[in-house]
Formats: C-alpha cells, structure tokens, sequence
C-alpha cells in the first residue's frame, strides 16, 4: 500500500519535471531518484538487446556488500586501537569499541557520500546527462582508505578533487583514467603530509595525545619497517586478522578475504587482476629477500600480502574495471607490475612507507597502453595464419 | 594620435587577453607559466619581462622586415630577442635581485619562449611597427594575467599570502583547523589550474571549442 502511495506521489510531480514543466531543468535529478525507488517501466522495444540480470545499480550494490565486513571491522578496529592506547582494557568485540569506531567513521562516510553525489547531480544537470550510480562505490572507498583523524573537510575538499578532475572533466562514470577514490587519497598525501603520514594519525585522539599512556607508539607495521624497527612489527597472524593500526578499512587481511570471495564468486572482481597483484608482489618481495641490502629486505616475502594496503588494493582498487586492463592477457601483466611495484616504492624508497595507492595509479595510466599491445599482438598473430600476403 | 589607437589596433591589444590568449588558446609558454607561478611577485615580474620583450622585438623586426633576408629571418629574430632579453636579465640583477633569483633560468629561457617567436613570425614580420609593438604588448599581456591569475591562487592556497603578505594568518584561519594546501607549490597544479581556466573560457565561448 504504501509503495503504492509513493507512486502515485511520483506520478502526481511527474509533469513539472518533463519537457516544458516549470522544473525541466531537474528533470535528471528526479529520473534518478525515480529510478532508485522503482525500477523503470520502460523498456526498449528495438534492436538486438543481450539480456543479463546484472546493471550498473546492481554492480555497485555488490562491490559495497563486499566492502561491508572491511567497514565492519575497520569501525571495530578503530574503537580497539582506541581504548588500547588510552590503556582501556576492551575486548576487541565489544558494543563499546564499535559505538566509538562507528561515532568516528560513519561522519567521514556521510561527507565522503554527500560531497560526492552532490557534484555528481550538479554535473548531470549542467550537461543534461542522466544521474548514475557510479559514485556509490568510490563513496564507500574514500573513508576506508582514510586515516581514522582525517579532518572532515578534508574529506570534502579531496573528494570534491577526485569527482571533478578524476572523473567529471574526462566525461563521467566509466571513462575517468585513474580511480577516484586513490585520487583522493593521493591529493590527501601530496597537500596535507602531516594528515596523512607519520605514527600518530591512524589511532583516534592520539594526535592530541590526552590520556595516552607511556611508551605507546601508534606506528603501522610499515611505519615500523621503514623507520627499521623490524623486531617491532607485531605478528603475521595478527597483521592477518587486522588488530593493527593502519587507515581505516585496510587493516584486517581476512575481512578484505571475505570481500574478494564475494567480488569473485558473482564474477564481479576479476580474479585474475587479484592474484596478478599478489604474484607481483611475492614475486619482487622475493628478489628483495634475496638481495637482502638492510633489515626491511629481510622481512619475509609473505609479510608484505597483509602489511599496508596491499590486500585492500589488490582486491577493491586495482580489480576497478574503467581504469584496468580491460583484456583477459592484459590484466595478468597489469596486476603483475601493481604488486611488483608497490613492493618496490615500499621498501626501496625511504620517503613513501606504502606504495600500492601509487602503483595503482601509475598502472591507471599505462593500462591502455598494455591493452592495445595485447590487441595488436593478437590481430598480427592471427594475421600470420593467412596464407596469402595483405 | 587617434590613428595609432584605432579600433582595428585595440583589437590587436585586447584579443590575446581572451579569444587569442598565447596560454589558454594557443597553448604556447606553458613551461614558464607552470615553473614560475608558485608565488605572485616573481609570477608578476616575470610577465613584465615577457611583455617588454615581446614588445621590443616586434618593434624591432617589423622595422627592419623588408630588409631580413628569408633565408636567414629565424637566426636575425633569435638575436634580437636574445639581446633584449639579456638586457632584461641584467636589469632585473641589478634591481630586484631576489626575484632574479627565484627567476634563475627561466628569464632566459623567454630567449626561447614560443610566444615571442610565434609573435614575430606571424606577425611582426608582415605588419608595420607601431601594428607590431601593440601586437607585442597585448601578447604579453595575454600572457600576463594567466601567469598572474595562476599565481594568486598557488600563492593564496599553497602559502596562505598574497604578495608575500600572511592573509591567511591575519585573517585567522590557522586557529579553526585549516592548512596550507602542499599540492599547490607542485606544479602539477598550475597545470591544472591552467585547465580549469581553460574550461571556464571556452564553456564561456563555444567558438573556441575544436570540432572532433
């Protein structure tokens, strides 16, 4: 009855957002939100159409339901980190950890949302353009790879940066170059270091320091490694299972796990991006163990899966299919120079502890170029067949 | 007095400003424009610079055109605008020493400006010399306000000042949490921000919109 209501509601406004209705103007804005709430009555009537069940809405919809026990454990594990450092004894599981945890990220969630969507419906009206559902994910992104004390407006202003020059000026959902969500954060690292980087920022209330007991470092673990504390770095299982500070939803290796069984099981993630990653990464973990030059090229190869972002990247970043490989060969190369050269900027060079946001964005960039040789290696290999000369 | 400014010769003044702007339209001198605008005095006189020499040399050539052999025209422009311009250097190092500084190679390089040749190829070498030297001055101009729009964001954003004045700290703005933002000194910035001004003229005047 009352979905009933709500369209005889739509329907009643209808005529004031259509050609020549005082409100035309908005009329994207009201498609969109009628499209949210029921799914459109129309249907094409001619023409070849492949009929699937999967949509833009529906993509989107699974990419967050994977993100959600990242987001339920980053809220958890920020709440933990928390009480730890102010020397509260919580459970990691408790009602009380995850209340704080939830208080601190739901507000970034909401900015994160609200900005995002914001330009995206001002853009559709300025260019006529239909709303769509592209920003829903990069929304979701943008608070999980953030530090849990990143100033709100912050926030805003990154996310503001990420929509309009990542995706808007290149023409909107499906043809922007990098991915939004690591444009932000990298406008974040590269215009407010102090915000972004260092050992006090990945706990909440450590920068103001009230309560803190004595000798607490809030390091990450490749804080630790970077500044040569190896002994430091707590243990693989707990790096695993995400009991460490780090930004919010990157931290637990098996929470991401969950996520990646989900974006592989309903084929959404490529799986062949994601162990591409992991291949490049072992891979040059590897070659650095057997170079061995200082202590953090003796950490072993398997660390580095479940320190940093690696895996978050791995799985939700690179596995983006505007700004991936789009070929099946193209991607096993893709992934494979992501995880090679995250592990490369992450231990060779001093100045940036983590490097799979910059590797992914670099590879961004090359990604087409690696499509069109796997295209044109395979039209000249198919053109040797022919017998007769072109 | 009123034949040197007449209509057809103010146009000549006012169109590089926006319809015919080196930067924004013909997209000549980025290089300068993204090294030199991380603060607004040496963004400023770093305009002045390009425009006097821009001015002079087409002064200078389109007074001597019809007796520079064609064959020999580039290598004739090139020392003009190499003496002028090391004239400029050596006026700037005696007189505002450490924006010469800050300038370091990139007075030199107007030697090597797109612009100016461009100004003198296309111009100065067809026109009569008063033509050429407003036609000089506009270009630089043109060139000018980019250089020096770019600058006061980059400046105010990046640095909180505005002419090296701390506004940003007189206005307060410190103690409620905001910071300087670090991307704006890099210059990937100033060429976004070139973007973004090119954006905003052509979605002004479609004219200026290339056809696919």
């Amino acid at each position: 009855m009352k979905a009933k209501k709500l369209r005889q509601l739509i329907d009643r406004v209808k005529p004031q957002f259509q050609k020549g209705g005082k409100l035309a103007k908005l009329h994207s804005t009201f498609d969109a939100f009628e499209s949210f709430l029921f799914v459109p009555d129309r249907v094409a009537q001619n023409g070849a159409h492949i009929r699937d069940s999967i949509d833009l809405k529906r993509t989107m919809t699974v990419v967050i339901l994977a993100l959600f026990p990242a987001l339920i454990f980053g809220m958890l594990n920020v709440g933990f980190q928390h009480f730890l450092s102010v020397g509260k004894d919580v459970a990691f599981f408790s009602w009380q950890g995850f209340g704080f945890g939830f208080l601190k990220v739901f507000p970034i969630i909401v900015v994160s949302y609200v900005t995002g969507l914001g330009i995206e419906f001002i853009f559709a009206q300025v260019k006529g353009h239909e709303v769509n559902e592209g920003f829903l994910v990069s929304g979701m992104l943008i608070p999980l790879i953030m530090p849990v004390d990143v100033p709100l407006w912050m926030v805003a202003l990154a996310t503001a940066f990420a929509v309009v020059f990542g995706k808007e000026v290149f023409g909107g959902t499906g043809m922007n170059v990098f991915n939004p969500a690591l444009l932000s954060r990298v406008f974040l690292f590269f215009a407010y270091p102090a915000f972004m980087t260092g050992d006090k920022i990945w706990i909440a209330g450590l920068t103001k320091g009230q309560g803190v007991i004595d000798g607490f470092s809030g390091a990450t673990p490749l804080g630790e490694a970077a500044a040569g504390h190896i002994d430091k770095m707590p243990k693989f299982i707990d790096m695993f299972l995400g009991t460490i500070p780090g930004s919010i939803g990157e931290t637990s290796t098996l929470a991401i796990l969950i996520g990646a069984i989900i974006l592989v099981a309903t084929g959404i993630g490529s799986w062949k991006i994601m162990v591409s990653v992991i291949l490049g990464g072992l891979f040059m973990g590897g070659i650095l163990n057997l170079w061995g030059a200082n202590s953090y090229m003796h950490v072993p190869f398997y660390y580095h899966l479940v320190m940093g972002g690696f895996a978050f990247g791995a799985v939700f970043m690179a596995t983006d299919p505007v700004t991936g490989a789009q070929t099946e060969k193209g991607k096993w190369i893709y992934g494979f120079f992501i995880g090679l050269m995250s592990i490369l900027i992450r231990v060779v060079n001093p100045a940036y502890p983590e490097g799979v946001m910059l590797a992914i964005l670099l590879m961004n960039v090359f990604a087409p170029l690696i499509d069109y040789f796997v295209v044109q290696s395979n039209i000249n290999r198919r053109l040797k067949r022919i017998p007769v000369k072109v | 007095m009123s034949q040197l400014f007449s209509a057809k010769n103010l146009k000549l003044l006012t169109n590089p400003l926006n319809m015919e702007n080196p930067i924004t339209v013909q997209v000549l001198g980025i290089c300068s424009a993204l090294a030199v605008t991380v603060k607004m005095k040496p963004a400023f006189v770093m305009a002045l610079s390009v425009t006097i020499v821009a001015a002079f040399s087409n002064l200078i050539i389109s007074t001597l055109r019809k007796g520079i052999p064609a064959r020999i025209r580039i290598i004739v422009q090139l020392v003009v605008v190499a003496t002028l311009v090391i004239i400029v250097d050596q006026l700037l190092r005696a007189f505002v020493y450490d924006v010469s500084k800050q300038l370091s190679v990139f007075v030199g390089l107007i030697i090597t400006n797109c612009i100016l040749m461009g100004r003198l190829e296309a111009f100065a070498m067809a026109n009569k010399p008063w033509e050429s030297f407003i036609d000089g001055i506009g270009n630089g101009m043109g060139y000018g306000w980019i250089l020096i729009g770019v600058s006061f964001v980059r400046e105010l954003l990046g640095s909180g000042t505005v002419w090296g004045y701390p506004i940003m700290e007189k206005l307060g703005v410190y103690t409620i949490g905001y910071v300087n933002n670090g991307v704006m000194i890099m210059p990937p910035m100033a060429l976004i921000l070139v973007g973004v001004i090119i954006w905003i003229q052509r979605s002004r005047s479609k004219k200026l919109i290339e056809s696919k």
